[in-house]
């Protein structure tokens, strides 16, 4: 079993690496599908202004790409680098959703944002079209690759133990691809990424209508952004509470410790909208508590319990000891006794496998763990009660925060008077918001499947490979080091770009930035049709 | 017919060849990609001569980059102890090519951003460290790979690796990283030629011929120590079922010298790979000094092929094998994932690699033609 300094270190690196990845890959799935709509209006209609305006979010847009393939390109091969015992253990059916986002997704997308951006003289506008569409295709395929992959180990279905191989097999990838977790948590991710990109279209927009430049490009972008953003954070609240309903069936835990809930409510339960969770104590203090919504949130109605943290609690001892049935067959089968008794034995009990090797943290054979130690250990499946509750309250105070600022966007591009400036300066300072929602929101669910990084399968601690200390503090640093270096590249180059402007960037043969093609008027006055070309 | 491609024996050896595919595809396509990072400092001195050569390659790397991504994933899928025990393994060998991929992406994005000389100088180092370095470091995995590197198993199959870096940065591996380096920057030179003109061709025409000539004569000279048995190989003793479970415990191994020529006596007519692999690098020098471009790129093409064909069939049925614990030694028959999967990748690869074929050459073919010099100035804006 890995050193538990060496655990932590490799979860450390794990959460920077994955979550600075996560600061591109939203605004890259919501950017992609704005750029692809503002083309469309463009072959439709074509006014050259829309092809300015694909243009300029292009430029914008593909600077934030290349940080999201670089910093992927770490999560690809990290999980056999600080993750080895996961990747034996799980690599037979994790591996597939991320070789197939490789070849049905990334390749996509990847081959065709070359001629997005070198593309613009070479083809016809309607095939151009079709370029940025499948680019854009291809960054939302990736998204559901990988969200198959995490759904995986937040609900594994569709896979067993094989004694032979000491792995987990897949036996119905069918059901792998179809979890619910993994569809619920897909259509909340991507729409938590639109959102990023119509935030940041609408303020970067609104800031340019408030110093009085290129205002037919921001007006017709802040009014695209709106409405998309407004369907999208929609979307976000409504799917992100399906997601929240899929977690009563296979994550109680989690979805507990959201709430702050220790114990079982009579139904319907009250949802705790303020208080202060307490490890030690096991409560939660100055709890404010709205009756009925938990429970119909949680359950679509009012007669089913949803359990709180103490039964959770009372349930996975019951799971360990289970669990140590299975381990013990385990054991005497690695040991030859491969007969047919010992085989009943252990698949009567493997669902429970994963729960006996929590007792690995304090023996080194779970069948000797005492009853303090197993019961210590089924306390050890809650996660981190106190970050959990605050991390999603403000997950989803941001979530209607957004759906706010998009309807009175809407509402006031609907009346057609001009944007009032308190509108502006809010969507302006609200730019930095989607992003603290979609980390928080990672953090949940992540930090919420603690202590496993299989729910119900295989303990995190078990996971990690057997590096040395010395290794991962080189690469932590490294990694810190050139991670930092980059984020300052790219906030340096976007407002740059974003300060040139878009007559500048669009227009001017001699600007050394990529995308857009011949020059021809400005911006502002080209909003009339132009002849095909 | 259809047992006969999903049965456990002919899925592992398909994904077997899989695995040689991807490395192909890998070499070939984002091959030239390394090989021109590296060569830059040498082929192109002034800005509008390196932005000619990265334009070369700029719409393309990063579909191109794919095919690496892709074999991380294929690998963990299809050969997940592989995955697991080389990548952990390895582990600050590959952070240093992580780090040199990570800036290779950002280089070519941000390198034409601003006008500075010095900003531009800064990301020209970085794509030739993204470029040489890749292109050393796999061709040093390769070596190691072919000797074997210290592991094993515990009883869990939890994978131990004994090594450290430095163990990796032998002679003998740098050696291959050394021929892996050349191959790559023949292939890198042959691009150039093929898809520039004038001083940045002709100075890639140059060092390309010498590449290609010392791949040749290097990638020989491996054969000969080989032959003479300064590399030893990794021989089966024991039944290894070719349908059985992957656990790489239950066979015995031993060291012995000569035995990665075994093949090669057993089928004869394997030798047409190595035979290519030294015949072929001379023919694209030939082709480089006779201006024969298309020809050069494609002979260039199945020269690397030819290369990394010998390292499989030498090894077969080895993938990586242990020097600590040979019996533990990882290969085709007992460190793939189960038959469904295995089944399953294999019906995504058949349905998606034709398409992802198609689209690619697409690409290719909507940017065929040269870049030169008054093309970048003149397109200036949508070039990098």
């Amino acid at each position: 079993m890995p050193d538990s300094l060496l655990v932590d270190l490799s979860r450390l690196q794990f959460a920077l690496t994955a979550m600075y990845h996560f600061l591109f890959v939203p605004l890259t799935l919501g950017l992609s599908i704005l750029i692809a709509m503002m083309e469309t209006v463009y072959v439709m209609t074509r006014r050259k202004i829309w092809r300015d305006m694909t243009k300029f979010w292009g430029v914008l847009f593909g600077i934030n790409f290349a940080l999201g393939v670089a910093t992927g390109i770490t999560m690809e091969f990290q999980f056999g680098m600080n993750w080895a015992y996961y990747s034996h253990y799980v690599g037979d059916v994790f591996g597939a959703p991320l070789a197939i986002e490789g070849l049905m997704a990334f390749f996509l997308e990847a081959t065709f944002v070359g001629l997005f951006f070198f593309g613009w003289d070479k083809l016809k506008p309607v095939t151009h079209l079709a370029v940025t569409w499948l680019m854009a295709l291809g960054t939302n395929f990736s998204a559901l690759w990988i969200l198959i992959a995490n759904g995986w180990m937040q609900n594994p279905v569709g896979a067993e133990f094989n004694p032979e191989t000491m792995r987990m097999e897949v036996t119905d990838f069918v059901a792998v691809m179809l979890n619910p977790i993994a569809q619920a948590k897909f259509v909340h991710t991507v729409s938590a990424g639109y959102v990023t990109g119509a935030a940041f279209v609408l303020g970067v927009s609104a800031f340019y209508l408030l110093r009085g430049q290129y205002q037919a490009l921001a007006k017709r972008s802040f009014a695209i952004a709106s409405a998309f953003g407004l369907a999208s954070a929609l979307s976000v609240v409504v799917l992100g509470d399906e997601s929240g309903y899929s977690l009563t069936d296979h994550q109680k835990m989690k979805l507990a410790s959201i709430e702050g809930m220790w114990h079982t409510e009579d139904a319907p339960a009250s949802f705790t909208a303020i208080g202060i969770p307490d490890m030690e104590a096991r409560e939660t203090h100055y709890a404010i508590e709205i009756p009925w919504v938990m429970g119909l949130i949680g359950t679509r109605s009012i007669d089913e319990t949803i359990p709180g943290i103490f039964d959770l609690v009372d349930r996975a001892e019951g799971h360990i000891r289970n669990g140590l049935l299975a381990y013990d067959a385990l054991e005497e089968i690695k040991a030859g006794a491969d007969d047919r008794t010992t085989r009943a034995r252990f698949d009567h009990a493997q669902g429970d496998l994963g729960y006996a090797l929590l007792l690995k943290r304090y023996v080194d054979d779970p069948r000797t763990a005492n009853d303090d130690q197993i019961r210590q250990a089924a306390w050890d499946t809650v996660p981190g009660v106190p970050s959990l509750f605050f991390s999603f309250r403000v997950m989803v105070l941001i979530g209607f925060f957004f759906i706010l600022l998009f309807a009175l966007a809407v509402w006031h591009t609907a009346k057609e008077a001009d944007l009032p400036k308190w509108l502006l300066r809010a969507a302006v300072l609200a730019i930095p918001l989607p992003w603290i929602g979609v980390e928080v929101g990672w953090f949940v669910a992540e930090f919420g499947r603690q202590p496993w990084v299989i729910e119900g399968v295989l303990p995190t601690f078990l996971a990690a490979s057997n590096l040395t200390i010395t290794d991962i503090v080189i690469t932590i640093a490294g990694f810190t080091l050139i991670y930092g270096v980059l984020a300052v590249i790219e906030v340096k180059l976007m407002l740059h770009a974003i300060r040139k402007g878009p007559d500048q960037i669009v227009n001017d043969p001699s600007s050394a930035l990529p995308g857009f093609g011949t020059p021809s008027g400005t911006a502002e006055d080209a909003s009339k049709p132009v002849p095909a070309e | 017919m259809i047992d006969l491609i999903f049965n456990y024996e002919s899925l592992r050896l398909i994904w077997w060849v899989l695995l040689g595919v991807l490395l192909m595809g890998f070499a070939v396509t984002d091959g030239f990609d390394l090989g021109i990072g590296a060569l830059l400092p040498f082929v192109a001195k002034t800005d509008i001569e390196r932005r000619v050569a990265i334009n070369t390659i700029g719409p393309v790397w990063e579909g191109n980059q794919v095919w690496f991504i892709l074999g991380g994933g294929a690998i963990f899928a299809a050969w997940p102890a592989l995955y697991a025990l080389s990548f952990s393994g390895f582990y600050l060998a590959m952070f240093l090519v992580l780090m040199a991929l990570i800036l290779r992406p950002v280089a070519f994005k941000y390198r034409s951003k601003l006008e500075s000389p010095t900003w531009r100088r800064n990301w020209d180092w970085a794509l030739f460290v993204g470029g040489a370095v890749p292109a050393l470091i796999f061709g040093v995995a390769v070596g190691n790979a072919m000797m074997g590197v210290p592991y094993h198993f515990t009883n869990d199959l939890r994978p131990i690796y004994e090594g450290t870096l430095f163990g990796l940065l032998n002679p003998a591996a740098l050696f291959c990283g050394i021929v892996s380096l050349t191959m790559l920057v023949m292939h890198g030179a042959a691009w150039l030629t093929f898809k520039s003109a004038g001083a940045v061709a002709e100075r890639a025409r140059s060092y390309g011929s010498l590449a290609a000539l010392l791949t040749s004569v290097l990638f020989a000279l491996g054969g000969a120590f080989v032959y003479l048995g300064a590399f030893s190989g990794y021989e089966l003793v024991s039944e290894l079922p070719t349908d059985g479970p992957s656990n790489p415990l239950r066979k015995e191994v031993i060291v012995s010298t000569g035995a990665w020529l075994a093949n090669y006596k057993a089928t004869p007519i394997l030798i047409l790979a190595p035979a290519l692999g030294i015949v072929l690098p001379l023919f694209v020098a030939f082709g480089f000094i006779k201006r024969w471009e298309g020809v050069t790129l494609i002979s260039s093409k199945l020269a690397i092929i030819s290369i990394i064909s010998t390292v499989g069939l030498s090894m077969f049925p080895f993938i990586l094998p242990s020097t600590t614990n040979p019996s533990h030694s990882l290969t085709v028959f007992d460190a793939s994932s189960s038959q469904a999967t295995l089944r399953n990748m294999l019906i995504a690869t058949a349905i998606f690699l034709p398409i992802v074929l198609v689209y690619t050459a697409w690409v290719y073919k909507v940017l065929w033609g040269k870049v030169t010099e008054d093309q970048v100035k003149k397109s200036g804006s949508s070039a990098y």
